[in-house]
């Protein structure tokens, strides 16, 4: 790792403030980050560790009904506060990487870094969940922006995350066998008003909403009504796990096994 | 680059070290503490030989700043036994000679150890679930999977 | 023998105290007084003429001890070769240099151009990157075929092209072309050994020390034959005379082969430490070991089987490109040739078999023996073909087999070995029934029920093990001795310690050897000590790998245990005024057949240094022997494997239900021992079979250069296994009658995957006749979807 400074704050406002230096960046619970500084990858002059801000940690219901989970909440936390109010989400949670992974990692983290192959995005996304940063409010629909990016400005931190909750849902994942990151993972949300999908792991611009399977499922919550569906392989990603083809039919398979295990 | 002054409790016993804001807290514990126990096996987060246990969660210690560790406690292998007298699970892979090399054996004791004071009476699925965080080259997890269930019985049998 | 603990017994392993509780001393856990630290610059290209190596501002960086480069290695031997083949026209197979750090190319990405050696590895590496590097790019050479082109680009400017050597083993061409010209049916198979990359959980480490005062430089390394690295390093790279170069490989996580041979950093740190009178330290990053650690396997095979109208096998011939990477690693010529070809005939009594293997170089990491070491593909070869031969013949898998199976021992291959000893009928019988054949049709149900496709695979393996004679090795191009060596001292009170040259890196030897001898000597194991991993304690010895370390080594301690009794009795006889002939040593004790007359064996220890009343015109004072064991003949362990997956139609993911292994290895010395590395071998083969795939692209990048994509097998991608080892033949030719067990699990294991895989995809109405490993999702659903 390159040199830096390090700083823990224990306020939103100290960490905002901290971050507004040249080059710093914030530390969430360091599973991506971490092995990306080892690498020298990249070179912030100071890190500020989210970890002691109480604030943004935990999970509550909001007075709409939403479920808030704090931009500083790990995944283990989630998986087992969750579990009441909003199980897909709870079960997304409690198989993201290895119990090490989900004891560090934060939902904040996870989203700030879109990683492509990333559970959480997918359920931010199905939800139409609201992503509240130290500034503002982001709909999903605004927040992710394609590989790696988001509408997040320089500095700014995920604070909570506020996730509508759906009648019935289901993440369901395939892994990558050697990270057990998304080869391919679909959440699937159901509400009063129509049904999200949102995909993770199989585009070559990160997670997205496959609206045909949203139309076909509002229609239609049943397996049934995505057979023979399989978004267009197109821009998805062919690596050493798996060709675009395959990514593609994955998409589909595994859409309907959400779509089967909703609840 | 100054260095910042921690203070954690460290299998039990409050410690203070002064690191560098780049060094991990395996790096710390091997190379200021003569804690060699926890080992690096890619210090990416993907192997688990470093596993430790953090204010009662475990944790990959190749990915956690020895500055995050101020005011927590810190359980490392060399804190399970008590004196010479091994934890169950240490009995338990000895009798079942569930492990080979040593070298992940650590990282699977602290993982398996924090299982079983979370979920006593786990099935093979979710030992397996469990510990998949931790790389072993040498066993094929079959012994090693045994000694944990075998512990989790006996000590169900024990409480 | 003792109630326990002897030889039989499943003894509980003395050494795993100290890693249950974090006291192995392992390379990476020694820290030398005022040791310095070194960083490597490795290349980023796999193949480009180096320009320009200006260290000049990395030098002035802060920390900076020194900046070596090539140039600093001009006068210094390169990295040696251990083997040489000789080709088909009686050609020694072509062998460039490798230098330490490179001179004027690099030819792999991770290839060496400097090493730094500053006060601390993050200065080293700030350094590192600092130094400017001009490199002219090269074309890589990354395929195999591409690379016997005539017009490829060669790896290595002053050999004649990129073709290590093209040889021909076995039977004649008029015996093979007879075979196939009256053949009733012959399959073919094309198919791939995947590259691996071996991962033992601690990466490679290397720290040199050098006293000035005595002129003597120590090696600590990860390594498994600390002798073998001094015989290298000191007479072929640095010069060093023996006696003034002492390596210690202490506690060592896990080897599988990649820590057999002698690397660059080991003389690098070596060296420094030499030239500027401080411990140099080098811990590879996992990183750093996916780009430097010699990788396995990288076959690509034609094979083709001839059989009679009975469904004799009458012929096989097989033709092999086999990769070498950039640099011949110690042992790197002898794996597709004489650890591959001289097992091809399986085992099976097939007249007429004929191996082509041409050795390649490549722009890649260099290739040499991983768990197994040409062996599984072998195996993997041959077991996949009659899979496929059985099918288009209509025939059962099981007996196809059982029907050309080798029945009468000694048995010689066309393919030159002599089998000693085996019965396959036994551990195919074992198989059926510990594997329940008979309730597979049932279980097939079942899954199709759940909407999976099941399918069952078997796989029969022979292997080569305890890897001498030395004899036979020299003769087919080893420049070694591979004897071992054991040194057993007993002291005077009665307890003893046992050098050996064997090194234990999870194999269990602190635990296995002392049972041999305490079985030998009628004592507790616990009054025996095991040393080794030292050329300063122990006699020169060969290491190991190849399943050798308790044919060849046990059988060392064996014999000089037998010395120790031999001497041990005529002292017995003196102190019992007894004809040394009468004098029978039983449960420690010595007594005097036919008489009450006995003495302890402590009685004798302490009169062999307290030689009071002793017999010194006869014999010497004191109680220690060696022996050095040199074997007349390969051991020959072999199985019968089975597993059972159920393939998901609609993902290709593959899951293993179940994985039974009928072993013959010979008589046993600790059977939970031999568990354990069964089950060991078995894990990394599913992991070969389904998992892990070492990728370069045609650039040769490397794509799979992490755990993120190098998928190892975790607890949750293998099942538990039953492991049966009750069907034995003890080897003929060794005293313990053992035949060694490491390596059986990883050659064992693959093909029975794969033929378990095809056999689903076939149930299902599939027409796969085959699917290169990994058996990935991706690939089974491809082929599900192209047949």
């Amino acid at each position: 790792m390159y040199a830096f400074e390090f700083e823990r704050p224990s306020t939103v406002a100290d960490a905002a403030k901290a971050l507004g230096e040249e080059d710093a960046q914030a530390l969430g619970g360091g599973q991506t980050l971490i092995p990306t500084l080892k690498q020298r990858l990249a070179m912030p002059s100071k890190l500020v560790s989210l970890s002691g801000i109480a604030e943004i940690k935990g999970v509550c219901k909001a007075d709409d009904g939403a479920l808030c989970v704090g931009g500083g909440t790990t995944h283990a936390t989630v998986a087992s506060e969750a579990k009441a109010d909003y199980p897909a989400l709870a079960a997304l949670a409690g198989n993201i990487g290895d119990p090490a992974v989900r004891n560090r990692g934060t939902i904040g983290g996870s989203i700030a870094n879109n990683d492509p192959a990333a559970c959480y995005p997918s359920a931010v996304l199905a939800s139409g969940a609201t992503v509240v940063t130290n500034k503002r409010e982001i709909a999903a629909d605004d927040y992710f922006q394609g590989l790696f990016e988001t509408a997040l400005d320089e500095g700014e931190i995920v604070t909570e995350v506020r996730f509508p909750v759906p009648e019935k849902a289901s993440y369901q994942k395939f892994e990558q066998p050697a990270s057990r990151f998304a080869l391919v993972g679909v959440f699937v949300a159901k509400y009063a008003d129509g049904v999200r999908v949102a995909v993770t792991g199989a585009s070559e611009s990160g997670v997205f909403r496959w609206s045909e399977a949203e139309a076909a499922l509002s229609s239609n919550f049943a397996p049934e009504a995505l057979d023979g569906m399989a978004p267009p392989a197109d821009g998805m990603i062919s690596d050493l796990h798996g060709s675009a083809d395959y990514r593609a039919h994955l998409v589909g398979v595994i859409a309907r096994r959400a779509v089967a295990a909703a609840s | 680059m100054s260095q910042i002054h921690v203070t954690a409790t460290i299998n039990g016993d409050e410690t203070e070290f002064l690191c560098d804001p780049t060094e991990t807290l395996l790096d710390v514990l091997r190379d200021h503490l003569d804690l060699t126990g926890s080992k690096e096996g890619c210090g990416s987060g993907d192997c688990g030989a470093c596993s430790i246990i953090l204010d009662g969660r475990l944790v990959c210690s190749c990915l956690v700043l020895a500055a995050e560790a101020e005011g927590r406690s810190v359980e490392t292998i060399e804190g399970m036994a008590e004196g010479d007298k091994l934890h169950p699970l240490q009995e338990k892979f000895i009798e079942h000679a569930a492990l080979q090399c040593g070298i992940c054996t650590p990282g699977i004791l602290v993982a398996a150890k924090n299982l079983l004071e979370r979920n006593p009476n786990p099935s093979e699925e979710e030992v397996r679930y469990w510990l998949a965080g931790n790389l072993c080259r040498c066993t094929g997890y079959d012994k090693i999977i045994r000694a944990v269930m075998d512990t989790a019985a006996e000590m169900r049998g024990a409480a | 023998m003792p109630a326990d603990g002897g030889i039989g017994a499943a003894t509980p392993r003395r050494e795993d105290v100290r890693f249950l509780t974090g006291a192995g001393n392992y390379t990476d856990d020694i820290n030398m007084r005022g040791q310095a630290y070194v960083a490597f610059l490795r290349s980023d290209v796999a193949h480009g003429k180096l320009k320009k190596v200006d260290t000049g501002a990395a030098a002035a960086m802060p920390g900076v001890i020194r900046i070596f480069t090539g140039e600093d290695f001009e006068g210094v031997g390169g990295i040696p070769c251990g083997w040489q083949v000789t080709d088909r026209h009686g050609e020694p197979m072509q062998e460039p240099p490798q230098p330490v750090l490179a001179q004027g190319k690099v030819r792999h990405i991770g290839d060496r151009i400097a090493a730094v050696v500053a006060e601390s590895l993050e200065q080293a590496r700030n350094a590192a990157e600092a130094i400017v590097v001009e490199i002219e790019d090269l074309p890589a050479v990354v395929d195999m075929k591409k690379a016997l082109e005539p017009d490829a680009t060669k790896v290595h400017d002053d050999l004649k092209n990129n073709l290590c050597y093209d040889w021909v083993f076995g039977s004649d061409d008029a015996a093979i072309e007879g075979a196939f010209s009256k053949a009733a049916h012959v399959t073919t198979l094309e198919l791939v050994n995947q590259r691996l990359v071996a991962n033992p959980m601690e990466p490679r480490v290397a720290i040199g020390d050098y006293a000035s005062h005595s002129d003597e430089s120590t090696l600590y390394t990860t390594s498994q034959n600390p002798h073998m690295i001094r015989l290298l390093m000191g007479a072929f790279v640095l010069g060093i005379p023996e006696h003034k170069l002492r390596v210690v490989a202490p506690d060592v996580g896990g080897g599988f082969g990649t820590k057999i041979f002698h690397y660059a950093e080991e003389a690098f740190c070596t060296f420094a430490a030499k030239a500027l009178h401080r411990p140099v330290k080098w811990t590879s990053s996992r990183s750093e070991a996916f780009i430097s650690d010699a990788q396995g396997r990288d076959h690509v095979t034609k094979i083709e089987l001839a059989l009679d109208a009975e469904n004799n096998f009458i012929g096989l011939r097989t033709d092999t490109l086999a990769n070498m990477g950039a640099y011949l690693m110690t042992v790197a010529p002898a794996v597709p040739t004489y650890l591959h070809g001289t097992l091809m005939a399986g085992c099976y009594r097939t007249p007429a078999v004929q191996v082509n293997v041409r050795a390649v170089f490549t722009n890649t990491v260099p290739v040499d023996a991983y768990r197994g070491a040409g062996r599984p593909e072998a195996t993997y070869q041959l077991e996949r073909l009659i899979d496929k031969a059985a099918r288009e013949l209509g025939a059962d898998p099981i007996a196809l087999r059982r029907q050309n199976f080798v029945t009468e021992f000694p048995y010689t291959t066309p393919v030159a070995v002599q089998y000693d000893t085996g019965n396959y009928h036994g551990t195919m019988d074992v198989l059926e029934k510990i594997a329940d054949i008979a309730g597979f049709e049932k279980r097939r149900k079942d899954s199709e029920a759940r909407g999976k496709l099941r399918g069952f695979g078997i796989n029969c393996y022979i292997e080569a093990c305890g890897l001498a004679p030395s004899h036979l090795v020299g003769q087919l191009g080893g420049r070694a001795g591979f004897y071992e060596s054991a040194t057993v001292r007993v002291n005077a009170t009665g307890g003893l310690v046992v050098m050996t040259g064997s090194h234990s890196h999870g194999q269990g030897h602190e635990t296995s050897f002392p049972q041999v001898v305490a079985d030998m000597l009628g004592i507790d194991p616990s009054m025996i000590e095991l040393v080794h991993g030292d050329t300063s304690k122990i006699p020169m010895g060969m290491g190991t790998y190849g399943s050798r370390s308790l044919s060849v080594g046990g059988s060392a301690i064996y014999r000089a245990t037998e010395k120790i009794i031999a001497k041990a009795k005529k002292i017995a006889a003196h102190l019992m005024e007894a004809s040394e002939a009468d004098v029978e040593l039983k449960d420690g004790q010595f007594s005097v057949a036919g008489t009450d007359k006995s003495v302890a064996w402590g009685d004798v220890t302490l009169a062999a240094y307290v030689p009071h009343n002793y017999p010194l015109e006869d014999i010497e004072p004191g109680l220690e022997e060696t022996a050095f064991y040199d074997p007349s003949n390969f051991t020959y362990p072999a199985g019968a494997y089975a597993c059972e997956v159920e393939v998901d139609p609609d993902t290709g993911k593959v899951e293993i239900m179940s994985f039974a292994a009928a072993d013959d290895f010979g008589n046993i010395i600790n059977p939970m021992i031999v568990d354990g590395q069964v089950h060991g071998g078995i894990g990394q083969g599913i992991g070969q079979a389904l998992l892990e795939n070492c990728v370069y692209d045609e650039t040769g990048q490397l794509l799979s250069a992490s755990f993120m994509d190098y998928a190892m097998p975790r607890a949750d991608d293998v099942p538990f296994y039953a492991v049966d080892h009750s069907s034995q033949t003890p080897c003929t030719h060794n005293p313990l009658g053992v035949k060694g067990c490491g390596e059986a699990g990883a050659i064992g294991s693959p093909p029975a995957v794969v033929n378990a895989v095809v056999d689903a995809l076939q149930s299902g109405g599939h027409k796969v006749d085959h699917i290169d490993m990994p058996v990935s999702p991706a690939r089974v659903w491809a082929a599900m979807n192209n047949a």
